[in-house]
C-alpha cells in the first residue's frame, strides 16, 4: 500500500499525542459547568463558609490556614479520587473508554494525560484556595514551595489511583455519584478537612487514623503551617504510598474499559 | 490479499457458544453485511475483528494482522462505529472529530469530514443537543476521521426513522466510492440487501448461507407454483420451475382446461432469511 511509506514518515512523536490528549481533557473538564463547580469551586465555597464560622485560633495557628490546609486535602481528594472516579465510571459506562481503545491513542497516554490533567485542576485549585485566603484573611503563602509541590503531587497521585480503583468496582453510572460521596464525606470529615478533630469520640478518631486524607492532610500542615520539609514526615508518606499502591494494583487487576452494565 | 479473513472461528462465554465456527473472507473495497437475528452472534464476531475479544479458536487476518497483537498500524487503518457509544456530551461536533483527528497520523480535514456525514449545520452544536440519528452520524464520522482502509459498522441504523436510514444509507454507500472495505452489521434484512455486495447470514453462531443478495434468492428455496383445482388451492415448490411448469401446462392443455389463479413466483430474500433464520428456534417474524 503506497500510502503506508506517507504515514509512517508522518509518525507523530509520543510527547505530541500526549500533549494533543491533555488539551482535550482540560477542555472537556472545563466544558462541563457540573464538574467546574462541583469539583473546582467546592471547596473554595466551603473555604469561605468554615472561615466564617471558626474564629482566632485552633491549636495555637490560626484559624483560616488550619481550615486552607484541611481543604487542600478535601480538594485533592474531592478532585483526584471523587472526580476522577466519577468522570472514568461514566467514559466506561457511556462506552467512550471503549470507542478510544479503537483508535491509535496508546492507553497509557489516555492514562497519564487523564492523571496530568487532574493534577492541573487540583493545583489551580490551591492556588485559588491561597488567593482566596490571603483576600479575605491574610493567610501566608507557603514557604517551603518545593516541599509544598511535592506534597500536593504525592496527594493528587496517591488519590487518583484511589479513584481510579473505585471506578473499577462501581457498576452503574448512576450509582456512581452516590458511592463516592459516600465514601469521600466521611472520610473528609473523619480526617479533619472541616475543622479540629480531637474532640470527636475515640473510634470516630480510630477510624481516621487508617484513612489516607488523614496523612495527607497532616502532611500539608507539617509542610504548609509549620514550614517543614516534606522529607520530616516519613511516617505521613509511608502510609500515603501504601495507599497508592494498593489502588495501582487494585486498578490493574479490575479495572475494565468496557461497560459493566448491558 | 483480502482485507479480512476468519476461519473456523469459535467464542464461548461460559456455556454460552456465541460463535461457533465462522469462516469468511472479505475482499478489498468490498461492502460485506452480517445479517442475522439478535443474539446470532454478529457483534462478537464484529468484536474479535476489532481486537476487543480473545477468541477460544480460529485464524482471523485483519488488514494482514492478527487483531489480538496488532502491529502499530492496525489502528491507523481501522474505524469503528460501535453498536452504543456516546462521547464527551458539552463538546461540539467539529470539537471531537479534532480531537480523534489527532489520535492519526493522517488524518482526513475534520470540516470534510463533518460534511460528508451531513452534520456541517451542527458543526459547533454541542453533542448532548443532538438527535439520536446525528449521534450516529458522529460516531461515523469519527470513524473515517482518521481516513481508515476498514470501517467496521455495528448496526449502524438501529432505531432510525425511515428518513434517517435512507439517509445513512446514502453515507455507506459513499463509502464505496471512497474505495472503503466496509464490515456492515444489521438484522435488517432490506439493509443487507440494499447496501452489501455480499451477504453471510448468521444464526445461533454460525453462517448458514453466505452470498450476493441475488444468490440467496435464487439458490435458496425452491419457486413457488400456485394454482385451483376444483376449487382446491395447490402449492408446487420445484428446484426445477421450468419443466415442472411445462408439464403441468401441457397436461392442463391436453385436458382442454385452464389452470385457475395460476402464479409463479420466486422467493423473496426476506422469506430466504425467514427460513434460514428460524429454523431451530422456531422463531416467526
Amino acid at each position: 500500500m503506497s500510502a503506508e511509506a506517507i504515514r509512517i514518515g508522518a509518525r507523530r512523536p509520543a510527547r505530541r499525542l500526549f500533549f494533543h490528549q491533555l488539551r482535550s481533557e482540560q477542555l472537556v473538564f472545563w466544558r462541563s459547568r457540573e464538574a467546574a463547580f462541583f469539583i473546582f469551586l467546592f471547596p473554595l465555597l466551603l473555604f469561605v463558609l468554615l472561615g466564617s464560622v471558626y474564629r482566632g485560633r485552633i491549636y495555637g495557628v490560626p484559624a483560616p490556614q488550619f481550615l486552607l490546609a484541611g481543604l487542600i486535602g478535601y480538594g485533592c481528594a474531592n478532585t483526584a479520587f471523587a472526580g476522577l472516579a466519577i468522570q472514568l465510571v461514566l467514559r466506561r459506562e457511556n462506552g467512550i473508554l471503549k470507542r478510544l481503545r479503537s483508535t491509535p491513542l496508546p492507553p497509557a497516554t489516555y492514562v497519564g494525560s487523564l492523571l496530568v490533567s487532574t493534577l492541573i485542576v487540583f493545583s489551580l485549585q490551591t492556588v485559588a484556595l491561597f488567593l482566596l485566603g490571603k483576600a479575605l484573611h491574610d493567610t501566608p503563602f507557603p514557604s517551603d514551595i518545593a516541599s509544598f509541590i511535592a506534597t500536593i503531587v504525592i496527594g493528587a497521585a496517591v488519590f487518583a489511583a484511589l479513584g481510579t480503583a473505585t471506578a473499577s468496582v462501581i457498576r452503574s453510572a448512576e450509582g456512581s455519584s452516590a458511592v463516592v460521596n459516600f465514601i469521600l464525606l466521611p472520610m473528609a470529615f473523619l480526617s479533619g478537612s472541616f475543622g479540629p478533630t480531637l474532640h470527636y469520640p475515640a473510634f470516630l478518631r480510630a477510624i481516621g487514623d487508617v484513612l489516607p486524607l488523614k496523612y495527607f492532610i497532616d502532611l500539608v500542615k507539617a509542610v504548609y503551617l509549620h514550614g517543614h520539609g516534606i522529607w520530616t514526615r516519613p511516617q505521613d508518606l509511608a502510609v500515603l504510598a501504601a495507599w497508592g499502591i494498593g489502588g495501582v494494583i487494585f486498578t490493574k487487576f479490575k479495572f475494565g474499559w468496557e461497560p459493566r452494565e448491558r | 490479499m483480502p482485507a479480512i479473513e476468519v476461519s473456523g472461528l469459535r467464542k464461548a462465554y461460559g456455556s454460552l457458544e456465541a460463535v461457533r465456527g465462522v469462516d469468511f473472507s472479505i475482499e478489498e473495497g468490498e461492502v460485506f453485511g452480517l445479517l442475522g437475528p439478535n443474539g446470532a452472534g454478529k457483534t462478537t464476531t464484529v468484536e474479535i475483528l476489532e481486537g476487543y475479544r480473545e477468541r477460544d479458536a480460529g485464524d482471523v487476518r485483519v488488514l494482514g494482522h492478527d487483531p489480538k497483537r496488532p502491529g502499530p498500524d492496525f489502528r491507523e487503518r481501522i474505524g469503528v462505529v460501535l453498536q452504543q457509544s456516546e462521547m464527551w456530551p458539552n463538546l461540539t461536533v467539529r470539537e471531537t472529530h479534532a480531537i480523534f483527528a489527532g489520535y492519526y497520523r493522517a488524518p482526513r480535514d475534520v470540516d470534510e469530514v463533518v460534511a460528508l456525514v451531513g452534520l456541517q449545520e451542527k458543526a459547533n452544536a454541542r453533542i448532548k443537543s443532538l438527535s439520536g440519528g446525528q449521534k450516529r452520524r458522529l460516531d461515523l464520522g469519527l470513524a473515517l476521521v482518521g481516513d481508515p482502509d476498514l470501517v467496521f459498522l455495528d448496526e449502524p441504523t438501529t432505531g432510525f426513522d425511515p428518513q434517517a436510514r435512507r439517509a445513512a444509507w446514502e453515507m455507506i454507500r459513499s463509502l464505496r466510492s471512497l474505495g472503503k472495505t466496509v464490515l456492515l452489521t444489521t438484522h435488517y434484512l432490506d439493509e443487507a440487501e440494499q447496501l452489501a455486495d455480499r451477504v453471510a447470514v448468521m444464526r445461533a453462531g454460525q453462517i448458514v448461507r453466505i452470498g450476493t443478495p441475488s444468490e440467496l434468492t435464487t439458490t435458496e428455496l425452491q419457486t413457488e407454483i400456485r394454482y385451483r383445482e376444483n376449487g382446491e388451492e395447490v402449492l408446487v415448490q420445484t428446484g426445477e420451475p421450468t419443466r415442472v411448469l411445462a408439464e403441468l401446462t401441457a397436461a392442463a392443455v391436453a385436458r382442454g382446461e385452464e389452470l385457475e389463479g395460476l402464479q409463479v413466483r420466486r422467493p423473496t430474500l426476506e422469506e430466504v432469511y425467514l427460513s434460514l433464520t428460524a429454523e431451530e428456534d422456531g422463531v416467526e417474524a
